[in-house]
């Protein structure tokens, strides 16, 4: 494998809460708890797990959104939490995120051109009527007309506003886009939409996606390769079709069983979801999914499993594998 | 799991256009802007419509009651009331104007800024202006201008100074609800500074709710320049203030009540024409509100 | 319960700590040394050391910060520049007066306010809720000192049927009843102007709540549902309202009792401003703000044990 484009290594973000009265507790909530990966250029890879499991908060802290608590984060060799102000806005200028929601994204009182030529202007790539230029052939690219530019958000629908999203993180001519969740908020309808744009430009433009999101059956479509992350961690990564497919982590099994099948002969007898997330608060010790895992032994409630390299590229932490 | 469902479409902000429309076919707002204009053109004008200088004193005609060449009578130096009335216009919306301008500008920079900030910075400042709130604004204003002198300018900053809490609390609220949106952060991922951020995106979206406040506070401005005025607190004598108007009237009200009751209708017009104005705006920029 | 009260209290003395801190900032900016501006130009070198000896500002500041904040905390606002009297005492002597207007014009405020704006909320868009909308503006823009030359004019010099002076003997209830009520309508007018508009709007939101739709459908005679699923939830918002609104209520008492002629807090000000009785001035600006602080800490409280669900917070 070349270079990558990004590398995360050990990312952590823990949430402080103070609590009470008279007597406060700190709680502290482990959103992020151990988190690598490597993005190669032009690979899209998929982050996938429930609500609450820290991919949305683990793309942030590497986008610098939040700040980390530990870890290193590499961009094409350069050290993204170290940046300082212009360095920072340079890093800026190549890494870009789409947001889950189309209705928050955009300023209710900034026109649509005004939204996508500010950052051109903020960045010096484009001022005057070539930013506008530069904004209409956006739009387009997105499948929106030029007439667009004058309109206020409010006056399109979500899956629109969403493409107008991915207009505005193209403005900077980004190599890597951190779609978050981008098309969760969405009608099922308009959803291929939107999918279609992102898989179009990927191609077009050569981009790097980290996809993040909790429906199966899009990362499949969209990612090459695709990271299973349990209560903060990882807990199996490798090539989309694999992972998916045939999962060795008894959590993915889980994941794969639970979302539905196109095809009724396969579809087999659906197992439910065992009990509830843990809490982020107050993990589990030892593999933090022992809990709630069929295949539980002794050893798991005791002993954090070992990161295991697979067959066929990528890993698994699981002590049935290891 | 986070469902697959079409999001609320957010709260729509009414665009500036449909707002002054709808405060614009209520008849008391109505009413309420053509009472301020009335008395904004008579501040204006005073000049050229005033019958008489309102510093000129008929010595034959002293206390003089309402009609003939002085319409609304003359005090005990015999000066034209309606005169000064109408010059007494400028002292009370300069004053107000100014007042509300300066809390407006510096209670919401703070307000926007610690809630944008948040942590214990908000915590702080929020609590200092919690402290500010605890002060009754009368007496505030009086040992304000007491001790730094009575002047138009002191007057400014002192009723400023009772207003600023105010507008640091109604310009925070909705920048805590801003700040947590998306497009805050796409601003920070687009690699905008905070100041852009503050003042180009979330200071437009606070806007239309700082200005109905304003316009509001602005008949609470009024009412306390006259009020200090009315202590002998106001700008100094010979300047004809309503408020300095009525006080005279007062002293002289055995004899001569038009004195004081005409300054003090002067007052009451201004007040009510502001909070009619006011009131329509609030209806008008939130439906929610509407009626309420 | 105990525990939210205290959180409360404990609460509180920052609050009075940081007013007192105001208070001594706001004193201090004063451009210039306190003992020239009260004695002029002309004072003597020996008469300007006395009175900055009497006044303590010969001392470093944060000695005098220690001792005015200690010393208004255990009840000591200093003495009068002009009598030499304590201020406590100056103030102990016209209270009375004050409290009679203060809460007559609040009880003016409440009765006439909370039915008003409850009849309006029932009666919404109807001819009674526009009048009482639009009296209700009128009452909010009248300044207490024009509304109070209004009554006095009216009710006292036209139709003679009230005193124009107020100076009632405080042995009298009768007396003090009777010497009380114009400056009470006059102080009361905004007050509850203020009421019916925030009881209306309270109302409105309550009545518009599932709970009344609930009761309703439930078969709540409809006069139940207003007086008591309807008007409890609103008077929270009542309460609170009317504790914030006792700033502006402590204003314009002073205002009254200047047009009425009544002896009270208001005139001592006045005389302290014309006196520039500057220690005078710095004690009635502290004990104004730690009434308004007592308020507050009243309608939290109430509010605590009105709302359940405060407590729990």
């Amino acid at each position: 494998m070349s270079e990558p484009l990004l590398s995360v290594q050990g990312l952590r973000k823990h949430f402080v809460q103070r609590k009470g009265f008279p007597r406060p507790r700190t709680i502290v909530v482990r959103a992020v708890e151990d988190v690598s990966f490597t993005i190669a250029p032009g690979e899209a890879f998929g982050l996938v797990g429930e609500s609450g499991c820290g991919k949305s908060t683990a793309a942030r802290a590497l986008l610098r959104l939040i700040e980390p608590d530990a870890g290193q984060v590499t961009y094409r060799g350069q050290d993204v939490l170290a940046a300082r102000g212009a360095e920072l806005k340079a890093l800026r200028r190549k890494m870009q995120i789409v947001f889950q929601d189309p209705y928050s994204s955009l300023d209710p009182r900034q026109t649509i051109g005004s939204a996508l030529m500010e950052p051109m202007r903020v960045h010096g790539i484009a001022t005057g009527r070539e930013a506008r230029a530069r904004a209409a052939a956006l739009l387009e690219e997105v499948g929106l007309p030029a007439a667009a530019l004058d309109r206020l958000p409010h006056e399109f629908s979500g899956g629109q506003r969403q493409r107008i999203g991915v207009a505005r993180a193209l403005t900077l001519e980004p190599e890597l886009i951190v779609a978050d969740e981008p098309v969760s908020a969405l009608d099922v309808s308009v959803q291929a939409q939107v999918l279609l744009v992102l898989k179009q430009l990927r191609a077009r433009r050569g981009l790097s996606f980290l996809f993040v999101s909790h429906d199966l059956s899009v990362v499949r479509w969209f990612c090459d390769r695709v990271a299973v992350m349990y209560l903060g961690r990882i807990v199996e990564e490798g090539p989309a079709g694999r992972v998916l497919a045939d999962p060795l982590h008894p959590y993915a099994k889980m994941l794969r069983d639970a979302s539905p099948v196109p095809d009724p002969t396969r579809r087999g007898v659906l197992p439910r979801i065992v009990g509830e997330i843990p809490s982020a608060a107050n993990p589990p010790p030892g593999c933090p999914f022992h809990p709630r895992c069929p295949q539980a032994m002794d050893v798991c409630s005791k002993v954090a499993p070992r990161w295991t390299v697979a067959s066929g590229g990528g890993g698994v932490a699981c002590h049935l594998h290891g | 799991m986070s469902a697959v469902v079409e999001a609320p479409p957010s709260p729509r902000v009414p665009a500036r256009r449909k707002v002054l429309a709808k405060a614009r076919s209520n008849p008391t707002t109505l009413a309420g802007a053509i009472i301020c204009l009335l008395i904004l053109a008579a501040a204006i004008l005073a000049p050229w419509i005033a019958p008489h200088d309102p510093a000129e004193q008929d010595i034959m005609s002293r206390l003089a009651p309402p009609g003939g060449a002085y319409p609304l009578g003359t005090d005990q130096f015999g000066r034209d009331i309606l005169s000064r009335l109408l010059w007494g216009a400028r002292i009370s919306l300069t004053v107000s104007l100014g007042a509300i301008a300066l809390a407006c500008v510096i209670g919401g920079a703070i307000g926007m800024v610690s809630g944008y900030i948040g942590g214990r910075f908000d915590l702080f400042v929020m609590q200092v202006m919690d402290v500010l709130l605890s002060f009754p604004s009368l007496i505030l204003g009086l040992i304000v201008v007491a001790l730094l002198g009575p002047d138009l300018a002191n007057l400014v900053v002192a009723i400023a100074l009772t207003a600023i809490a105010p507008f640091a609390r109604i310009a925070r609220a909705p920048t805590l609800a801003l700040k947590e949106r998306a497009f805050v952060e796409a601003g920070r991922a687009l690699g905008f500074s905070h100041l852009r951020i503050v003042f180009r995106h979330i200071l437009p979206n606070i806007l239309p709710e700082v200005m109905v406040m304003a316009s509001l506070w602005m008949a609470t401005a009024v009412r306390v320049e006259a009020s200090l005025s009315f202590i002998g607190l106001g700008v100094k004598p010979p300047t004809p203030t309503w408020g300095g108007m009525t006080r005279d009237g007062f002293e002289n009200i055995l004899d001569s009540p038009w004195l004081a009751v005409f300054p003090g209708l002067a007052i009451l017009l201004l007040v009510l024409g502001l909070n009619l104005v006011g009131d329509g705006l609030r209806d008008a920029t939130d439906p929610k509100l509407r009626n309420e | 319960m105990i525990w939210f009260v205290a959180k409360r209290l404990l609460a509180a003395v920052p609050t009075l700590v940081a007013v007192l801190t105001v208070v001594f900032i706001i004193v201090r900016i004063v451009p210039g040394d306190p003992a020239l501006v009260i004695l002029g130009d002309q004072a003597t070198a020996e008469a300007t050391e006395a009175l900055r000896a009497r006044l303590g500002t010969d001392r470093p500041m944060l000695v005098q910060y220690w001792s005015f904040v200690t010393n208004a905390l255990t009840g000591d606002f200093g003495s009068s520049l002009v009598t030499g009297r304590p201020i406590i005492e100056e103030v102990g002597a016209v209270l009375p007066h004050t409290i009679d207007l203060t809460l007559a014009s609040m009880v003016l405020g409440v009765v006439v306010g909370v039915p008003v704006g409850i009849w309006a909320a029932l009666r919404r868009n109807g001819a009674v809720d526009i009048a009482a909308r639009l009296l209700s503006l009128l009452g909010l823009s009248f300044p207490v000192f024009v509304s109070g030359i209004y009554l006095l004019l009216l009710f006292g010099l036209h139709w003679r049927l009230f005193p124009v002076i107020g100076n009632a003997d405080l042995s009298d209830f009768g007396d003090r009843l009777h010497k009380v009520v114009l400056p009470a309508v006059a102080l009361g007018l905004t007050m509850a102007a203020y009421i019916t508009r925030v009881t209306r709007s309270a109302m409105l939101h309550s009545l518009g709540e599932d709970y009344i739709r609930t009761a309703r459908a439930k078969g709540v005679p409809w006069r139940r549902v207003v007086w008591v699923h309807g008007l409890r939830n609103a008077s929270l918002p009542v309460v609170t309202v009317v504790g914030l609104y006792v700033g502006i209520l402590i204003g314009n008492s002073v205002l009254t009792e200047i047009v009425f002629n009544r002896p009270g807090l208001g005139k001592i000000i006045v005389g302290a401003l014309n006196q520039r009785d500057y220690t005078m001035l710095q004690g009635l600006m502290v004990i104004y703000c730690f009434l308004i602080v007592v308020v507050n800490l009243v309608t939290d409280l109430l509010y605590g044990v009105m709302d359940p669900r405060v407590k729990q917070a």
